[in-house]
């Protein structure tokens, strides 16, 4: 029952590898990166991204730039969502669609200017995604950035207090999905609002060269409001709580992103893109399956590849799965028959043979409290909140989001991927496209 | 890390005390440890036929579900239903509170074959090297 591997040379190590060491990080095989999967335990972690703030190590993810006159057209073709919304400091959430219409890659598209494009991809794909932009990319050039870039995530609501006190930038005008180029700890840095937790936080670029000299900074700045080093196993609960989707696990090159619940991100109707003509056959057709949240009825956890039924016949796959630490039950995203992703619709989790009862709930499961301009009180799930409650405030937040339509905070769900069920009427989907 | 001298140990990381030819079964410390975070244990019913290195139970960490393994042949008399409620004991007391099962042994020479505490530390650092 031995779960930790020792490092194996053959794994690449990010420049903060001997950090997470010091720090007794237990380190794990990702992507073909040596990768720090826990600290102190994966609850606690957790529980500190959720109450203060988390630093992480995402430097094995991938940077390729794209650059020349003809960027703007090369990414629009390139990606799903309509880069046309970017102004320079602008950051989207995009996919990059094969012909057939399966995602190539889930992956974040930065506008710097007009000429100059940034993608951050997975780390399991950038060789993948480098060799499809290239033969995407017409007239520019393609730059591989990955091996001298690091990337450090700083999340949680005190995150803005920390990075604060370390740059002269002014993270007020940076909101969700904005970055900025300047200087943290009198280092260069790109500083981009977004994140994979589900928190208000920051990940910020830097010179894989200077990337340790930043961690530190960063933990020395964060230490009096508890920030502490997060790794890669609550990196996946966080987002997992949030209904992030992850790929390999709710993507791959065999799913097409309108499966996945992704449509506001996909513009089938405007310009064309790769994958474009598949997905609007799809669409016509009716995807035969969904990407559902479940929420899990009886004792037990859903994993990774567990079937799940209706009347004891199997009728999909559970894709991610855990005990949600902020909820402290067992919540799971799952690709399910169309005709049962409807929230409410009572399945069951195959877990070892044994039937656990499940219900379709909407995700996200966790939704981070948001500050109310009247200073009224509309806080969403603490710690001791079940499910069922959650469940309740999330739907209750999105249509109040409202907030989404003016600015701020809200905007995120615009940009943010959450996956699964049906979003509401009324949802925030008609703010994205004013927004990005 | 613990390794207590009174006890027996499994290359698959439990632990087993005999009193009276009933065998109690846990996992280690360096079990939990590699473990992590432990949200979930599945238990035998009382009453259970349990033959040695079969599936005993089953231990969920946050991020990953493990089998554990019968050190013993034998039959369940008693599971420690608190871990229903209460996995994290078998992180916070593994030799103690955390303990999983009681098994009335079939065969006391099952015991015989297992390390001892020595035999135990000596495996953990071969496994590490």
């Amino acid at each position: 029952m031995s779960e930790g591997n020792p490092a194996s040379a053959a794994l690449a190590r990010t420049p903060l590898y001997d950090r997470h060491r010091a720090a007794g990080a237990k380190l794990v095989a990702f992507a073909g990166w040596d990768m720090p999967v826990s600290y102190r335990g994966i609850l606690e972690e957790h529980r500190t991204v959720r109450s203060a703030a988390g630093l992480f190590d995402v430097s094995h993810m991938g940077e390729i730039e794209i650059l020349g006159p003809q960027a703007a057209a090369a990414c629009q073709r390139l990606t799903t969502n309509d880069v046309r919304l970017l102004a320079d400091g602008h950051v989207q959430y995009t996919i990059l669609c094969g012909v057939d219409g399966g995602v190539v890659d889930d992956v974040t598209l930065y506008r710097i200017d007009d000429q100059r494009y940034l993608f951050c991809v997975n780390a399991g794909n950038v060789a993948k995604d480098l060799a499809w932009i290239q033969e995407h990319a017409g007239a520019t050039t393609v730059v591989d950035r990955s091996a001298s870039t690091a990337l450090i995530a700083l999340q949680g609501p005190a995150s803005a207090g920390i990075l604060g006190d370390l740059t002269p930038l002014d993270l007020g005008r940076i909101r969700s999905f904005r970055f900025a180029r300047g200087e943290a700890a009198g280092l260069p840095v790109l500083v981009s609002r977004t994140g994979y937790t589900g928190e208000d936080g920051f990940e910020i670029f830097v010179d894989a060269t200077r990337a340790g000299a930043l961690w530190d900074a960063l933990m020395t700045a964060g230490a009096p409001a508890g920030l502490e080093p997060v790794g890669l196993g609550a990196r996946d609960t966080l987002r997992l709580e949030a209904g992030l989707p992850l790929y390999g696990h709710e993507l791959d090159d065999r799913t097409s992103p309108l499966a996945a619940g992704l449509q506001r991100w996909v513009r089938l109707d405007g310009e064309d893109f790769v994958g474009r003509g598949a997905l609007l056959h799809e669409r016509e057709q009716g995807a035969p399956r969904r990407l559902v949240g479940l929420a899990l009825r009886g004792p037990g956890i859903a994993r990774q590849g567990y079937p799940v039924t209706f009347e004891g016949a199997s009728v999909g796959i559970v894709t991610s799965g855990t005990l949600s630490p902020t909820l402290d039950r067992a919540v799971a995203l799952a690709y399910v028959s169309a005709a049962l992703a409807a929230p409410g619709t009572m399945l069951a989790v195959d877990v070892r043979g044994r039937p656990v009862p499940a219900e379709v709930v909407p995700t996200p499961f966790y939704r981070r409290p948001r500050p109310v301009p009247s200073g009224s009180a509309e806080t969403a799930s603490d710690g001791g909140a079940g499910a069922d409650d959650a469940a309740d405030e999330a739907a209750a937040a999105d249509p109040a989001g409202g907030e989404a339509h003016s600015e701020g905070a809200g905007a995120r769900d615009a940009d943010e991927p959450t996956v699964a069920a049906p979003a509401p009427a009324g949802d925030v989907a008609g703010a994205r496209e004013g927004e990005s | 890390m613990q390794i207590p001298e009174t006890l027996r140990y499994s290359e698959e990381h439990e632990w087993v005390l005999v009193e009276d030819g009933v065998a109690t079964i846990g996992i280690t410390d360096h079990a939990q440890e590699e473990l992590g975070d432990i949200v979930f244990v599945e238990l035998p019913a009382i009453g259970a036929e349990i033959a040695k290195s079969a599936t005993l139970g089953v231990v969920e960490s946050v991020k990953a579900v493990s089998d554990v393994y019968a050190p013993v042949s034998g039959t369940v008399t008693t599971i420690n239903e608190a871990l229903a409620t209460k996995p994290e004991t078998m992180n916070e007391d593994p030799y103690g509170a955390g303990w999983m099962v009681k098994v009335a042994l079939a065969d006391p020479g099952d015991v015989g074959a297992l390390m001892t505490a020595q035999q135990y530390r000596d495996f953990l650092a071969r496994e590490q090297a």
